[in-house]
């Protein structure tokens, strides 16, 4: 049975004159699966994020997780963001406790296993490199630091799926290539279900079993791309002839529909 | 000399250069003294008055920090509420609007009908005036909560109450302590109008015995008073605001 499954889904926002975002999208996420969605600015791609963590009702279609339909916030799903919304007056380790501190799921019985919350948050922030600062404030962290603890805190509460909007969009080459192994490891390590929005093509092949191109708005899907390379992925991956090959099929894709 | 150093004496010197100022300028131009006085001669009855200004001065500032502790509860509640809740802004805001409209001035003599000659009008106008940068302040902290943190949020399935303590007012701190800082100020202006207006203790009537008896020296002796008090206040609650927000000060300090 599907996971996550998007059937002809439109998505209209304000009344009935207002922006229509999504039209007939369909998509259908296996669990475990590292889905990406790629397509022009402005498309609807953060739209069906929105749609799957159920922040937004559709407008038509159906929309449905486990077989149900989405109808408000969902339990175990998990998003982080291109630009790091750590709070500034908690420490490292604070932030990636978080979600467990308000969820549904977990705050009644946040104080009494703080213990056990702490050593999973620690076992993440040691996947990414940031076990030593646990205790600093995220301002005495780099860019990039900030965004690996986002990529942490999200994952604290252990969700099925992991929604991911441009979450490298805001960082340096060096750094953002770092981090897709960072997250491949945490991919592998944990088979959560990943839908990553991106505007890096070789992200999206990077880290992606299966790609998505979306046409311009209203989006709906227009493109998909099987990535069959094996894991794990490393840099050397990047320049391997395959690799290259999926970049600028894609690539076509996208400026096709940019034209169309 | 270093940047640090050049900065703390930076309001000293300005603050000299002003005194000097008014100084000079009395003295070239001869104003006469019940005029202008200048600030050394201001100064003499600090010294003459020392008891009846302490007196005064004393009582003024239990009237004023009364009226901004009334208006520091008031204003977080208000502010939470109005911050935390659409509704409770649509009610409210344009209430508040109309209201830190009116001038302070022609509400006490209401408030002597109500509560007589005394402090209690003075404690009352301080509130009034001083409370509405609060609400505001806070308000704004908590309503502008970036729209991808509140997504994140919104996503766990977490209760209001929760929202409001965990990132709602801790977010609210810095904007709340900044406007501390504006409301003891103005709280001041509150007491002493009143006091001016109705009191018959307090620096402001001191000055208004004064000046009808033409003690111009007196009256100068009880603005610079009122100003010290003022400095005073603000001083200490900018030092509470980086004590208590020093995360929002990032750069500027490093955190103890
Ligand atoms: N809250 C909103 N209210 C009204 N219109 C919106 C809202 N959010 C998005 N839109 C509109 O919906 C369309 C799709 O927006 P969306 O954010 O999903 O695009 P996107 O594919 O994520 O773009 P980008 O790659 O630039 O992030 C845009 O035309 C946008 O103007
Ligand atoms: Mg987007």
């Amino acid at each position: 049975m599907a996971l996550i499954e998007a059937e002809r889904v439109a998505l209209r926002y304000g009344g009935p004159a207002g922006t229509l975002a999504l039209e007939d999208f369909s998509l259908t996420v296996e669990p475990g699966e590292f889905v990406a969605l790629v397509g022009p600015s402005g498309c609807g791609k953060s739209s069906f994020l929105k749609v799957v963590s159920g922040l937004h009702p559709v407008s038509a279609g159906s929309a449905r997780l486990h077989d149900a339909p989405i109808a408000g916030p969902q339990h175990g799903i998990g998003m982080a963001f291109q630009n790091a919304t750590l709070l500034p007056w908690r420490t490292t380790l604070e932030n990636v406790l978080l979600p467990l501190e308000v969820s549904r799921d977990h705050r009644a019985t946040f104080r009494r296993k703080r213990a056990e919350h702490e050593a999973r948050a620690m076992a993440l922030l040691r996947t990414v490199g940031l076990a030593e600062f646990r205790d600093h404030a995220p301002f005495q962290l780099s860019g990039g630091m900030q965004q690996r603890a986002n990529l942490c805190r999200p994952l604290v509460h252990e969700p099925e799926i992991l929604l991911l909007d441009e979450p490298f969009a805001a960082l340096d080459a060096f750094t953002r290539e770092e981090l897709w192994g960072v997250l491949q490891d945490l991919w592998t390590q944990r088979r959560f279900t990943v839908l990553l929005v991106t505007h890096d093509l070789r992200e999206a092949v990077f880290l992606a079993d299966r790609i998505h191109a979306v046409s311009r708005r209203p989006g709906r899907i227009v493109k998909t791309r099987a990535v069959d390379l094996p894991r794990p992925r490393t840099l050397a991956t990047t320049f391997e002839p395959a690799f290259v090959d999926i970049v600028h099929e894609l690539r076509d894709e996208i400026s096709r529909v940019r034209q169309a | 000399m270093s940047e640090t150093r050049r900065l703390r004496l930076a309001p000293w010197l300005a603050t000299l250069a002003l005194v000097a100022v008014w100084e000079i300028g009395c003295r070239v131009f001869a104003v006469e003294e019940f005029l202008l006085p200048t600030p050394s001669a201001s100064l003499a009855p600090l010294w003459e008055y020392a008891g009846a200004i302490w007196h005064n001065a004393v009582f003024t500032l239990w009237v004023t920090l009364l009226g901004f502790a009334l208006a520091v509860v008031f204003g977080l509640l208000l502010g939470v509420a109005t911050g935390a809740s659409r509704l409770a802004y649509a009610a409210l805001y344009p209430m508040l609007i109309g209201f830190n409209s009116i001038p302070k001035v022609a509400i006490v003599p209401i408030l002597v009908i109500w509560s007589g000659i005394g402090a209690v009008p003075g404690v009352l106008t301080a509130f009034l005036i001083s409370f509405f940068p609060i609400v505001v302040n806070v308000a704004t902290g908590i309503a502008t909560l970036e729209p991808e943190l509140e997504d994140v949020l919104r996503s766990l399935g977490p209760r209001r109450r929760d929202i409001l303590l965990k990132v709602g007012l801790p977010r609210a701190m810095p904007y709340f302590f900044a406007s501390l800082k504006v409301a003891v100020t103005l709280a001041f202006v509150g007491s002493v109008i009143s006091e001016t207006i109705a009191g018959n203790r307090g620096i402001g009537y001191l000055m208004v015995q004064a000046s009808s008896s033409f003690r111009t020296l007196l009256v100068f002796a009880g603005l610079l008073t009122v100003a010290a008090m003022g400095i005073g206040m603000y001083a200490l609650f900018a030092w509470l605001e980086q004590r208590m927000t020093g995360w929002a000060f990032r750069g500027q300090q490093p955190i103890g």
